[in-house]
């Protein structure tokens, strides 16, 4: 069975100099002997040294590179450290680090590849807006339908993997921008295991990848990232492994 | 079609033509690049010389007049072009998106043989 020191706990970070040093301690008491991967995108505050202070590994972006970016930056990372899970958690503070255990169980006992935390499954978490909610509800039927299982948060970036998993997440076919409901399809199409298990997660106070036109970007992404996803031969992606 | 449209044709597209050829031989064009400039130039060459040719083109695609077929054709070569750089922005794109990651990610190891700290995997940690 795996140590915990061979699990890599993967925060994306972008300005958060406020926060980042109480969720690393956070994620230390919940995943003790885990490593802490902070990927810095480019902050232009203190985010980067506060991070290595609180005793976080930092890898930094030179320039800003969006979401999708920093956090492929984690997996090859880990892939390059040779790291038999990685558990990818917000650096806003909004995922509560406590579930980290819960999420690694499926990965550590095999029954699943790919563990996805759901703020919709039972735990006390935060309500998202009118039109959010209604972006999920529309997703969340469109990869329902598809990979014929039920899944309740398919934009949660509170996720647990295994190595093969990261591996594939290395390619160049994961998504730079809003890698969340496609990357689902392309998970199921390639014969990945998907589970989802509930966490909690708290409002993010600060300001949100989908805000201002953002959401009409992302409904259009989205919706044509899954199809040409569908299009696509899922020997391409089983290739890709 | 007057002989003075039709010297003003030709003179336009032997100048794209030879401007492309020239930036070619000197470097500042790639040949990848070079082939949409040269390819339409020369088809806009050839129809105002076989007349007959663009009249039957025009007839083809239902214009009304074979200057409008020339124009059609500019737009479509514009058109063509503008993808062109898009599929290489996407390209480029990820291209860089790579060099960050992997800078980044060298840099850290780097950081780490400054600081006198052996780079170990948990690979090598478990041997």
């Amino acid at each position: 069975m795996p140590t915990l020191s061979r699990i890599l706990v993967v925060i994306p970070v972008y300005n958060e100099a406020e926060k980042i040093a109480a969720v690393i301690d956070r994620v230390k008491g919940a995943a003790t002997g885990a490593d802490i991967l902070v990927v810095n995108d480019g902050s232009r505050d203190a985010t980067a040294d506060l991070a290595a202070e609180a005793g976080a590994i930092v890898v930094s972006h030179l320039f800003n590179m969006g979401y999708g970016v920093t956090i492929q930056t984690g997996y090859k990372y880990a892939r390059r450290h040779g790291y038999e899970f990685v558990v990818q958690i917000d650096g806003d503070g909004q995922h509560d680090p406590t579930y980290i255990p819960n999420l690694l169980e499926p990965l550590l006992s095999g029954t699943a590849d790919f563990v996805l935390g759901s703020r919709f499954l039972g735990e006390e978490s935060y309500t998202p807006s009118f039109t959010r909610r209604m972006g999920m509800a529309l997703f969340r039927g469109i990869v329902t339908t598809i990979i014929g299982q039920p899944v309740s948060d398919c934009t949660s970036g509170y996720q647990a993997f295994n190595r093969q998993v990261t591996q594939f997440f290395c390619q160049d076919v994961f998504p730079v921008d809003y890698p969340d409901a496609d990357v689902l399809v392309t998970l199921h199409r390639t014969g990945f295991r998907i589970l989802e298990l509930p966490v909690r997660m708290y409002a993010s106070q600060g300001k949100s990848m989908h805000s201002g036109l953002k959401p009409i970007y992302y409904m259009f992404k989205m919706t044509l990232s899954i199809l040409v996803t569908l299009l696509r031969s899922a020997e391409l992606y089983k290739g890709d492994q | 079609m007057p002989i003075s449209q039709k010297i003003f044709a030709l003179v336009v597209s032997l100048a794209i033509f030879l401007m492309a050829l020239e930036l070619v031989r000197k470097r500042r064009l790639r040949e990848e690049y070079s082939l949409l400039w040269l390819a339409t130039s020369l088809t806009m060459f050839v129809l105002v010389l076989k007349y007959d040719w663009l009249v039957a083109l025009t007839s083809f695609i239902g214009a009304a007049l074979p200057t409008t077929t020339l124009f059609i054709g500019s737009i479509v070569f514009l058109l063509l072009l503008a993808v062109q750089f898009s599929i290489k922005l996407s390209l480029f794109s990820d291209q860089i998106k790579n060099l960050v990651q992997e800078n980044a990610l060298l840099r850290a190891d780097l950081d780490k043989l400054c600081l006198g700290d052996v780079v170990r995997t948990p690979d090598e940690q478990s041997r």
